[in-house]
């Protein structure tokens, strides 16, 4: 594998870019696997390459069905941030921000981190009371949060219209958030993986289970059976699909997420804005396109398109708040099988099947989560025993009672 | 855009429906145990293919129904009332291999 530099860049420019090997290998799957990770978005990837390289466990195989990245990893609007509410959402989404914060040198791949804020609107004085309660526990857990004086969100984002239907009241920043590049997140853990020996195959179809007594010990594919030693599935809207093949039931529903970008202009908005009121959020991404997006359709969905109100919806909330945007045509508009839990946290460790494991729930705003996903689901499955950051995130909390409610922080959860 | 026909006021446009998630889900008696009454609150199918979900005409006349609906292709199979038994479909129906899709989605509407 290159190592990419700035010295490779230079060779590989001098030798007209001919000599660049490929970033991974297509391997055919082997027989028998330590450990199989079904699904190859972020989460997938991420969890075997941290399973090979913290762990040792490197015998390990990722099954996607069609191209790897090619679900929500590849269609999310790429907010990374910390700035939950509970004391455990916050613990695990800023392990994951310290990650992102450290991952292109990690990689060797550069992720596109760009940490320019992110900035969250009241539109009433009852909500500029509820987002100052939400700022002072994100400083409570030690996380970085600033409220903002109606003034202040006029500096620092010029384009937006303070007297909107819906005026703007105030906010809070988080500094430290901003975005990166989804595309090199799933291509720099599938990169890395694969040099440690992890198997990425791709156009292989989960469709069964073996099972051994009550053990799961492999999985039936669209390439042939496969043993297993454990088993993850990591299939985001999927998962009641193929949990039910073991007859395990999930508390989880499949929705439409939209996204949609606008033709490229030149830079206008260097944070990103979201409003949970009028369910919006917009960035401009580095090509200059605004890249926007809300709420989720209104019922459940496995098909990747999204639907006209909520679509709507989107644009109108966005023009509202930036009327200058009513002059830009739209380019692209494309929807990611959300699955979504009923507290907005994800379920994540063992199950009820022995050799099973979980890691899935992340609804619309698992994107930002990728690192800590991985780092936390690798150490459960290679000791056994859940990682603390993920100890209550459990599928027990649901029989226990102990559900982690992060309706506000999710709120327009991305 | 799903268009829904109420079976109290005819064809009406998605956006006058509230979704109410899977029907037919039964109340377990209140001294079954925790793990039972978690499968029961919390839950779902959530299938890919034929769903049996409630909705409600909720800027209409406010009733509730049962929709069936194909998660995968959003074509609505069946509206039947509220109580009635889930109507028998099999899940690919020569019908709808061969016909266009009754329901519009917003598929193409953005060309
Ligand atoms: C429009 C949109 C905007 C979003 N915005 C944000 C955001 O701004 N910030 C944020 O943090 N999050 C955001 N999210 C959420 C985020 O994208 C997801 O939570 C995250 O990408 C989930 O990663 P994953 O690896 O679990 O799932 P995925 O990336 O969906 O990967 C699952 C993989 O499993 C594969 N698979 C499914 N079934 C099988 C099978 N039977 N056999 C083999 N493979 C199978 C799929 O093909 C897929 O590649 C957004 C989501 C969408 C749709
Ligand atoms: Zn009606």
């Amino acid at each position: 594998m290159h190592h990419y530099s700035f010295f490779s860049l230079l060779s590989g420019a001098l030798g007209r870019h001919r000599r660049w090997s490929q970033a991974w290998r297509s391997p055919t799957p082997r027989k028998a696997y330590d450990v199989v990770i079904v699904g190859a978005g972020g989460h997938g990837l991420a969890t075997a390459y941290y399973l090979a390289k913290k762990h040792g466990i490197r015998n390990v195989a990722v099954l996607e069905k069609g191209w790897l990245g090619g679900g929500n990893t590849g269609r999310n609007t790429q907010v990374t941030r910390s700035n939950y509410f509970w004391p455990e959402s916050a613990a695990f989404y800023e392990h994951s921000l310290q990650l992102y914060e450290g991952l292109s040198r990690d990689l060797n791949f550069n992720v596109m981190l760009s940490q320019r804020g992110i900035l969250t609107l009241a539109h009433s004085h009852h909500e500029l009371e509820s987002l100052r309660r939400w700022a002072n526990a994100i400083q409570v857990n030690d996380i970085d949060s600033e409220l903002m004086t109606p003034e202040e969100i006029k500096k620092l984002v010029p384009l937006m219209n303070m007297e909107a239907r819906f005026a703007v009241h105030g906010g809070f920043i988080q500094r430290r958030g901003g975005i990166s590049r989804h595309d090199a997140v799933a291509w720099g853990y599938a990169r890395g993986a694969n040099a440690l020996g992890v198997d990425i195959i791709q156009q292989c179809e989960v469709t069964g289970f073996c099972r051994q007594g009550e053990r799961v010990v492999g999985v039936e594919t669209s390439q042939g059976t496969i043993a297993a030693g454990s088993v993850v599935l990591s299939v985001a809207g999927h998962s009641t699909v193929l949990a039910g093949k073991l007859g395990l039931r999930l508390p989880i529903s499949s929705m439409a997420l939209q996204a949609m970008v606008s033709e490229p202009i030149k830079p206008c908005l260097d944070t990103v804005v979201l409003s949970p009121t009028v369910h919006m959020y917009v960035s401009q991404s580095d090509r200059g396109e605004l890249v926007f997006g809300g709420g989720a359709d209104i019922y459940t969905s496995y098909a990747q398109r999204g639907g006209l109100p909520a679509f709507y919806q989107n644009v109108t909330a966005l023009l509202e708040l930036f009327p200058a945007f009513r002059q830009l045509r739209l380019m692209r508009q494309w929807a990611g099988i959300v699955d979504i839990t009923p507290d907005t946290t994800p379920i994540m460790g063992g199950t009820p099947v022995p050799g099973l494991y979980v890691n899935c729930g992340w609804g619309t705003g698992g994107y930002k989560a990728i690192p800590a996903g991985g780092d936390t689901m690798a150490h459960t499955v290679a000791t056994g025993k859940a990682h603390p950051l993920i100890a209550k995130f459990g599928l027990e909390r649901f029989t226990s009672g102990a559900l982690i409610d992060e309706g506000a922080a999710a709120g327009v959860a991305h | 855009m799903l268009q829904i026909s109420c079976p109290y006021c005819g064809v009406r446009d998605e956006e006058e429906f509230r979704f109410g998630g899977e029907s037919h889900v039964t109340r377990p008696a209140l001294d079954v145990d925790d793990r039972v009454w978690a499968d029961y609150l919390f839950n779902r199918i959530n299938p890919k293919g034929i769903a049996y979900e409630r909705w409600l005409h909720s800027y209409g006349c406010g009733r509730w129904f049962n929709v069936a609906r194909d998660t995968v292709t959003h074509e609505i199979l069946a509206v039947y009332l509220m109580g009635a038994a889930k109507p028998q479909l099999s899940e690919v129906t020569p019908a709808r291999e061969a016909q266009p899709k009754r329901v519009r989605t917003s598929e193409g509407s953005l060309s």
